[in-house]
């Protein structure tokens, strides 16, 4: 292409502009029309020097140059832009094509963990309380058998103490003992804080019990106090059925069965609706539940109306206030709530149990 | 306890229910009733049968006879290895098709020679206490081809109940019985209220511990046949209940205990010499007990002795040289009331748990013991061919206790009304007389030791209407205040390790020695006095062992690639023995510091351990130390690596972690030889840090301040620093950032070489360094300005050169 006189005829710029376009047409990739840009439409390009020269030509003249310059600017500006869209597309087709890989085959760089079931089970079940109104309240699990028994009301030699096979802590007569149950944490917090008090407090307890598929020398309770004045056993139901609820779903309930458990009076077990079968096993022609051995509950723990002697033992006037206290297994839920099937599971560690129920089980 | 529910008949005469509707309602009235047993509910077939001839078989290894048995409907041939039975007894004959306890089903077949054409039975092959002897010889006159299932009793049902324990009086049929009539609304014929007869001199006896005895009956039978054995009615109620049958006199007061729950003891009368003395043991005694063992007493155990001293442990179990014997004919019968306490005491000390100490500790009926040596004395006199002889009763029982109980009080706990008579009648259903309107006066029953407060009459008058009754209802929502900072921050901890990509563990707390000694120099921590495994008698001072445990398992389960972690308490240094105080008040503040000042430190740690492989490539000591400075970064926390040691790592590959220079954990490879002394995959890492020092700064923190974020350009500038190649990364970072002042955004390190380039014993650092101010664009003076302080203060610090 050549220097285009703005005075020459028409046909000079035309042919001019027909040379540029038919360069940007040709231009076969990218880097040959971002080549050609110089020529066709830079600085020193046919139309720039027309432009240029535009301010020597006598003024009616200059106009009609001008509108003629600026249409061969806006139609080569047109055909470079359209090119180049076209030509990326091209190399957008071809390039990340051969740039694809396959999505399924994961490096594993970012190693993935998990949380123990029974620390979010644990969790989900101070949840449903703590949404109550409740406080999480805590304990050593070395404990003193004045919490753990004295205070909660196990005459000494009285074979309520044996039936817990406590695991004794040296030294010989220290009366140090791993808690056999949350219960002690009932004291501590009867102790330490002010009335009116409404506390769970998980936590591990320990017995003497060999390891098997459902026993363990290891496992985790659930406690909960409410002492304040004005409360009964109706106050126990309701809580316990709303715990029910928000546990495992609506229309769950509890049923208790009179019991004995020191430091409580009355006392009761405490049983669940059997979530796998509603309860619908222990009805004439049901189905049988493996889970519940089709009686239609499943035994979870314990509870009852706080001893007035716990509350004696603890400063708490029992003419004035009185309250209710429950104790769960956490395994057992856990069991019951996912299916697990053997409580060793819980306490070996192998990843293999954990990782299926991620952060938040 | 086991109760066959056919004895149980006989006390409620009026009892329709099926054992099931029996089970169901006990268990509402608060009895664990674990399952209800059938027994003998699977043998058909078995009729009566007379023998009535008998050939001997001769050439034989053994005794084999040959008979006809008529049934009445027909006559049967039988071979039989039995030779205890003659022409004319009348058996118990399986006919072919019949089908014996176990489902051992009886078919025709040749033996010996001949058709046997059914079964003569022996009493085991009928599920039946079995003497040895051979088969069974029936007596009486019952009808040829009458069911023997049912002429012998053989179907019955058991119940199964546990037995809490402050319920001494379930532990007999007179007590379940109790309970199954006040269920089912009908009258108890109880056993416990046979007036005795009047007795004469009976073997003389004196109480010298009033406090540990306070009943004691003694009766005498004489004239007993020594070849007198229990009746089959007798064992088998004996064997339902779960105990054997060993001869009349021990039978007779085991059935007596079992029935009315008093236990009894029989004592050969011409074995007693001079009177039977209930007195605590003396320094030094010792008694030889039923099991032949010979036994140290100690001076709080509660005995029986006559002139020779002592002849049983009280309550527990008696000596062998007053025993009955197979020729025994006089027996004097002991029926006592002893102190639960003594008792259970004296069982644990000489591991003794018997049927007598099982009561004895729960509490025993304290009216009883008249009524239980009456039944004693009739039985031996029906079954034995005795005479009754005299009796003794020291009696030193106290009144019982009055107990006051507002009528409204059941209603009060149960958050329900209860009308005044229905009150008035639960107690009298437990047995209890009551008397006055408001409040009631109540006197509990003598078997119900247990009710000795107004609250525990409250539990029987709910749980006899139900506890189904009690509304439901919620308690006041209180204005709690959610989790506390430090419970948050410790879900927190335990989040960021598992997005982090570890496993959580919950390892239990028992620890080898020798796994502790393998670590090397670990905490003191306690010891179990009655470990679970001799082995594992330490409570862990670390976290450590229960994860390399958990690795290990982990890796001989054939997972190769495996990160772990845990938190949870350790327990460090020893327990104390301090006096704890009493229950029937508040304990002062500073009794309360005394109790708490006995307890080992029980810090919470977070650990971790990983081996093989991370996000593909080798798991190094790096991966435990961030693992770590991660997780003090999800609290807020700079957790800062300083070369450091600890017990059971790698000298050169172990970092100590620092909060604000304080060390609050440790993190790095596994020493090689605690590597291999615990058979861990190569270059296993770990770490650990105390976490309550980590939440208790994180929550004392307060709110975090808001940065300001710059808004202009940063300026780059790289610096490769020589050191001495023992000089830590961190002193060096530290010495940069501290000279380079606050213009100083980031720093990182990015490379780091030895070799010829910078010589021996060197190592050369490089690190890129950002500047940026918050308020300009820093010009090329300032930046040059400010690298050049932090290259001065790193070489003061460190004697570290710019590379050249």
């Amino acid at each position: 292409m050549h220097a285009l006189d703005p005075a020459s005829p028409a046909g000079a710029l035309d042919a001019a502009r027909d040379d540029a376009l038919a360069a940007i047409a040709a231009a076969a990739d990218l880097d040959a029309l971002v080549a050609l840009r110089p020529a066709v439409l830079g600085d020193r390009s046919p139309v720039a020097l027309a432009r240029r020269g535009l301010g020597s030509l006598p003024g009616p003249d200059r106009a009609e140059a001008g509108r003629r310059v600026n249409a061969v600017v806006t139609a080569l500006t047109a055909a470079y832009d359209a090119r180049r869209a076209v030509l990326q597309d091209e190399r957008d087709a071809r390039v990340l094509v051969e740039e694809a890989v396959d999505v399924t085959a994961l490096p594993g760089r970012l190693p993935v963990g998990a949380r123990h079931p029974l620390t979010t089970v644990q969790e989900r079940a101070v949840d449903a309380f703590v949404a109550m109104g409740w406080e999480v309240a805590e304990g050593p699990e070395v404990e003193h058998e004045w919490f753990n028994f004295d205070a909660l009301n196990f005459p000494k030699d009285h074979p309520a103490r044996e039936m817990q096979d406590t695991l004794f802590v040296a030294p010989e007569g220290s009366g140090l003992v791993l808690r056999t149950h949350t219960s002690p944490v009932q004291v501590r917090t009867l102790l330490s804080r002010e009335l009116p008090v409404h506390v769970v407090a998980p936590g591990r307890v320990y017995r003497a019990d060999a390891l098997d598929a459902t026993h363990s020398p290891v496992f985790a309770q659930l406690e909960g106090l409410c002492v304040d004045e004005g409360i009964t056993m109706a106050h126990l139901r309701g809580t316990l059925d709303a715990f029910a609820v928000a546990m495992f779903g609506p229309g769950m309930r509890t049923r208790l069965r009179p019991s004995f458990f020191p430091f409580t009076e009355p006392s009761a077990e405490l049983d669940l609706q059997c979530f796998h079968c509603l309860g619908r096993s222990a009805e004439p022609g049901g189905e049988p539940c493996r889970v519940c051995s089709s009686e239609g509950w499943i035994e979870v723990g314990g509870c009852g109306m706080v001893n007035p002697a716990v509350l004696v033992a603890a400063g708490v006037d029992p003419e004035r206030y009185s309250g209710f206290a429950f104790g769960m297994g956490l395994d057992r839920t856990l069991m019951f709530r996912h299916g697990a099937t053997d409580i060793r599971d819980f306490y070996e560690g192998d990843q293999r149990f954990t990782l299926p129920f991620g952060l938040e089980a | 306890m086991r109760v066959p529910v056919s004895w149980l008949r006989v006390h409620v005469p009026g009892l329709a229910a099926s054992a099931e509707e029996v089970g169901a309602a006990l268990v509402r009235a608060g009895l664990e009733v674990e399952q209800v047993e059938r027994v003998g509910a699977d043998v058909s077939g078995v009729v009566v049968g007379r023998v009535l001839d008998v050939e001997e078989l001769t050439g034989f290894k053994k005794p084999i006879r040959h008979c006809h048995v008529d049934v009445g409907a027909r006559v049967h041939e039988v071979v039989c290895g039995a030779t205890n039975f003659a022409a004319g007894d009348l058996v118990a004959f399986a006919t072919p098709g019949a089908v014996l306890p176990g489902g051992f089903r009886i078919a025709t077949r040749t033996t010996y020679g001949r058709t046997s054409d059914g079964m003569i039975c022996s009493a085991g092959e009928l599920g039946l206490p079995d003497d040895g002897d051979g088969i069974l010889v029936l007596e009486g006159e019952p009808a040829l081809g009458a069911d023997v299932v049912a002429l012998l009793q053989l179907r019955d049902e058991v119940l199964d109940i546990a037995v809490t324990p402050d319920r001494g009086y379930v532990l007999s049929v007179r007590g379940v019985a109790r309970e199954t009539a006040t269920a089912f609304g009908l009258e108890l014929a109880d056993p416990g209220l046979v007036v005795p007869e009047p007795a004469g001199d009976g073997h003389p006896v004196r109480v010298d511990d009033p406090a540990g005895c306070d009943r004691f009956v003694a009766r005498t039978v004489t004239g007993l046949d020594p070849a007198a054995t229990s009746p089959l009615w007798l064992q088998r109620r004996l064997l339902l209940a779960g105990m054997r049958p060993i001869s009349l006199a021990v039978d007779v007061t085991n059935h007596v205990m079992l029935e009315l729950g008093q236990p009894l003891h029989a004592y050969d009368a011409d074995r007693l010499q001079g009177a039977l003395v209930a007195r605590r043991a003396q320094p030094g005694e010792r008694v030889t007990t039923l099991d032949g063992q010979d036994r140290a007493l100690d001076p709080g155990d509660l005995v029986i002795a006559d002139d020779r001293g002592a002849i049983g442990v009280a309550g527990v179990m008696s000596g062998a040289s007053t025993e009955v014997h197979a020729g025994t004919t006089a027996v004097v019968l002991e029926a006592a009331h002893f102190a639960p306490v003594a008792i259970a005491r004296s069982a644990r000390r000489h591991r003794l748990p018997s049927e007598a100490s099982k009561r004895f500790e729960r509490g025993v009926d304290l009216a009883l013991a008249p009524a239980a040596a009456e039944a004693a004395v009739r039985l031996l006199v029906a079954l034995g061919g005795g005479t009754a002889g005299g009796g003794t009763d020291v009696d030193l029982r106290t009144p019982p206790p009055v107990l006051r109980l507002p009528v409204a009080q059941p209603g009060r706990v149960a958050g329900r009304d209860y009308a005044p008579d229905v009150v008035r009648r639960r107690l009298e259903d437990v047995g209890c007389s009551v008397t006055g309107d408001d409040p009631l006066e109540v006197v509990p029953p003598p078997w119900r030791p247990d009710l000795t407060a107004p609250v525990d009459l409250v539990e029987e008058v709910v749980r006899l209407e139900g506890y189904d009754t009690i509304p439901v209802v919620l308690p006041p929502a209180p204005a709690g205040g959610g989790l506390t900072p430090e419970q948050r921050l410790r879900r927190t901890a335990s989040r960021a390790l598992a997005a982090a990509g570890l496993v959580e563990v919950t390892t239990p707390p028992f620890v080898a020695a020798e796994a502790l000694a393998r670590l090397g120099d670990v905490p003191a921590s306690p010891r179990l006095l009655n470990p679970l495994s001799e082995a594992e008698a330490l409570l862990r001072p670390l976290l450590l062992p229960g994860l390399l445990a958990a690795l290990l398992r982990n890796a001989s389960r054939g997972q190769a690639d495996v990160a772990l972690f845990e938190t949870g308490p350790v327990f460090l240094g020893a327990g104390q023995v301090v006096a704890a105080p009493g229950v029937d008040r508040r304990p002062t503040d500073a009794e309360l510091a005394v109790l708490d000042s006995a307890l080992p430190a029980q810090p919470r740690h977070a650990g971790v351990v990983l081996a093989g492989t991370r996000g593909g490539r080798p798991v190094d000591w790096a991966d435990a130390v961030e693992a770590l400075v991660a997780l003090g970064a999800a609290l807020g926390l700079a957790l800062r690596p300083a070369r450091g040691t600890g017990t059971g790592y790698h000298p050169g590959r172990c970092a100590e972690l620092l909060l604000d220079g304080a060390r609050v954990g440790v993190a790095g490879e596994l020493h090689p030889r605690v590597v291999e002394a615990h058979g861990l995959p190569a270059r296993t890492v770990a770490g650990e840090v105390d976490l309550d020092a980590l939440v208790a700064a994180a929550a004392a923190r307060g709110p975090v301040r808001a940065p300001v974020v710059s808004p202009y350009p940063p300026a780059s500038v790289d610096v490769a620093l020589v050191v001495d190649a023992t000089t830590p990364a961190a002193d060096l970072e530290a010495a940069l950032r501290e000279g380079a002042g606050p213009l100083l955004e980031g720093l990182r390190l990015f490379d780091v070489y030895t070799g010829p380039q910078v010589g021996a014993g060197k190592r050369s650092l490089a690190f890129a360094l950002r500047f940026r101010a918050p308020d300009r664009t820093l010009t090329d003076v300032e930046v040059l300005g400010a690298r050049d302080a932090a290259v001065a203060e790193a070489g003061r610090r460190t004697g570290a050169v710019l590379r050249a």
